[in-house]
């Protein structure tokens, strides 16, 4: 398989591990449903939380792809946001306590939560060593075609991996509606905290990695 | 370890879920020492019917102060822990947070590994919460989305009249005192209990009376003059701020339990007033959200007892009645039977709340009362009357206490209510109430029985995130 074609996979993946891991929001895509009693408003408010999620996805993303027009300075860009990555996942190892505001938000704006919630967990930050490795596909090109080409990858990251998000974690929050039961919920929903801060870890490890090759 | 893999097995995601789960082996009960001569405690009840040392106190907890006076405690972590917004799904229901009314101190007591081997982790003292939050006199506490939020009776200064009384928050994981929870409190003045719609997104706090008017014992004139709290308050959960204040009328003096409905999805609660000073009646209030206002509404009254004044303590003499005196009233976790505490006629009364704007009284105990006196069915005396009273998860086994507050115990009951008991009553699967002749837990000698706690959470402790549907 071609690194390209790694890479897009990688977005896939982590698109169904941030869908699945509840703590990025299909508990309430479920609770929707229950409220309304009604199927389709587990699907209704997905939509919200795919839209926060992707809003955080690009805000992190974006800056990094229009850096990584700097061709000079590719090798210096990987191994440094590689290693941001790497120690905001350590951060998150060490530091297991979730951060007080994401309380204060009113459970009726999903939206804001949703964006808040991946910046704070560096939902974003994970992919950027993925991205950096999208940008430079085309180093004869111009700055602004490689600027476009850049800013298009993190943006086709961002929706790729939202929409993957979100077919996983709406998947799941239909099938424990429908299906399983709220005794579910409880049951499905595994500590991912440590996981979680090992893979920003592994991820920006990666970035360091490709780098340096 | 506070955090583990999974979440606790005693956090259910809905009140029906609660229902169905194990039922509780073991009370946890508070025992306070009214005369302040011995330290106050926390007396660990069994109460699994298996058990060889069934209804007896299996252990205590004895704390290395004084004088605490301890009234009403919770838990560190409950069901409000699986709200699908929370970052505290690996939380652990573990640690009680008990608060020293009179002193301010709140000791944190451990119930793992062992629950029968309970111990003191941590104590704040007073000084820490006078300094971090302006407040004073610990009373509620109820875990949720910021952690574990206290209310107050006090606010600052010596007499706790310097400012008026809120809530303030603890981290759920370090216990350190964050802070004041409210922003912007609108009228709010007096404080006594709060409960919330989590989902719903509002809180309601009720009123009881500043710590001169409860600290040494009621007091006659203010009562009469209806100075006590008769306010209740709606508040915007996340935002902290009052939305909304109701005066019931000034004769409904010390509007005082808060219990909203347990299914998130109903947009109602009751709350309960001890006193009516015009006729000495008790009340039951219905609250309701419509159109974005709350309501309330008086849906339940219970009369006074007319009674020989020989029988009566002085305060009550010249009424020749006794009043019912309904200082707490708890709401089973189907939402369907409210249980009213009538401490001053010795009466615990359940009513059938299905149409929660008309709850109609369904079955009672008789046990206790300042005049009645009546004696526990196993022939032993019982003082004092239904006071604290909780419902276990599957709504049949109703527990309660005889004790309300040590300077208003002598006041009413003159010769103080002791010894302290705890008795329970069983609830028929749709109404009717029995006292369990086989149930009847005397406290060690000189303690007084407040509030009780069960293993795995109860009917006012834990708060849900999803509906029963």
């Amino acid at each position: 398989m071609s690194a390209t074609a790694t890479l897009w996979l990688l977005v896939v993946a982590s698109g169904l591990y941030h869908g699945l891991n509840p703590g990025m929001g299909w508990p309430l895509a479920l609770s929707a449903g229950l409220w309304e009693r009604r199927g389709s408003a587990v699907f209704a408010a997905l939509v919200p939380l795919a839209a926060g999620h992707l809003a955080a996805m690009t805000l992190v993303l974006l800056p990094f792809a229009a850096l990584a027009v700097v061709m000079d300075w590719s090798r210096e860009i990987r191994v440094g946001a590689g290693l941001l990555v790497v120690a905001f996942g350590l951060w998150r190892l060490v530091d297991r306590r979730h951060p007080r505001f994401l309380a204060r938000i009113p459970p009726a704006r999903i939206a804001l939560w949703s964006f808040l919630v991946a910046l704070a967990h560096g939902a974003g930050l994970m992919l950027v060593p993925v991205v950096l490795g999208l940008c430079t596909a085309d180093p004869q090109a111009g700055p602004a075609a490689a600027a476009a080409g850049n800013v298009a990858a993190a943006l086709g990251v961002a929706v790729l991996h939202s929409l993957v998000m979100i077919a996983a974690g709406g998947a799941l929050a239909y099938a424990v509606y429908r299906w399983l039961g709220l005794k579910a919920l409880s049951r499905t929903w595994f500590d991912l905290d440590a996981v979680w801060g090992a893979s920003l870890v592994v991820s920006g490890a990666f970035g360091v990695w490709s780098g340096w090759h | 370890m506070l955090e583990t893999m999974r979440p606790d097995p005693t956090f259910y995601a809905s009140p029906r879920i609660a229902m169905e789960a194990p039922p509780e082996k073991v009370a946890y009960t508070l025992m306070l020492s009214p005369d302040f001569s011995q330290p106050d405690g926390l007396a660990v009840i069994d109460v699994d019917p298996a058990s060889a040392q069934y209804g007896r106190i299996v252990h205590t907890v004895t704390m290395p102060n004084r004088g605490d006076e301890f009234h009403h405690f919770g838990w560190n972590a409950c069901s409000s822990a699986l709200s699908p917004m929370s970052g505290h799904a690996f939380l652990e229901r573990r640690y009680l947070i008990i608060p020293g009314i009179r002193s301010s101190r709140i000791y944190i007591v451990d119930t793992k590994p062992d629950p029968r081997q309970a111990k003191i982790v941590k104590i704040i003292e007073p000084e820490e919460v006078f300094a971090k939050t302006g407040y004073s006199r610990p009373h509620t506490v109820h875990c949720g989305p910021e952690g574990i939020y206290v209310s107050t009776l006090g606010g600052a200064g010596p007499d706790g009249t310097q400012g008026p009384p809120g809530v303030f928050i603890m981290d759920c994981e370090t216990f350190e005192v964050r802070g004041r929870w409210e922003i912007d409190r609108g009228p709010q003045k007096l404080h006594y209990d709060f409960w919330w719609n989590l989902p719903r997104d509002y809180m309601v706090t009720s009123e009881w009376g500043l710590p001169p008017q409860f600290e040494n014992g009621i007091v006659p004139e203010d009562l009469l003059a209806n100075r006590y709290g008769h306010q209740v308050h709606f508040w915007d959960l996340r935002a902290r701020r009052n939305v909304q204040t109701i005066d019931l009328g000034a004769n409904h003096q010390m509007a005082l339990e808060v219990r909203p409905a347990h299914d998130p999805v109903k947009e109602y609660g009751f709350l309960g007033v001890v006193v009516d000073t015009t006729n000495l009646e008790g009340s039951i209030w219905t609250w309701w959200r419509e159109g974005g206002r709350f309501h309330i509404a008086k849906t339940a009254t219970i009369p006074p007892e007319a009674a020989d004044a020989d029988l009566l303590p002085p305060l009550l003499k010249g009424f020749g009645a006794v009043p019912p005196l309904v200082t707490d009233i708890d709401l089973s976790m189907d939402d369907r039977f409210l249980y009213v505490s009538c401490w001053g006629t010795g009466e615990l009364r359940q009513y059938d709340v299905s149409d929660p704007m008309k709850p109609r009284h369904s079955g009672s105990v008789r046990i206790g009362g300042i005049a009645r006196r009546a004696p526990h069915p196993d022939g032993r005396p019982f003082t004092g009357g239904p006071q604290m009273v909780e419902i276990s998860r599957d709504g049949r086994r109703v527990y309660f206490t005889n004790s309300l507050y040590s300077t208003w115990d002598r006041q009413f009951y003159v010769d103080g209510v002791l010894p302290g008991a705890a008795v329970m009553a069983r609830a028929g699967e749709n109404g009717g109430l029995e006292l369990d002749p086989d149930f009847h837990v005397e406290f060690p000698a000189g303690y007084a029985a407040h509030q009780v706690r069960l293993e795995g959470g109860d009917c006012s402790t834990d708060s849900f995130c999803y509906p029963s549907a």
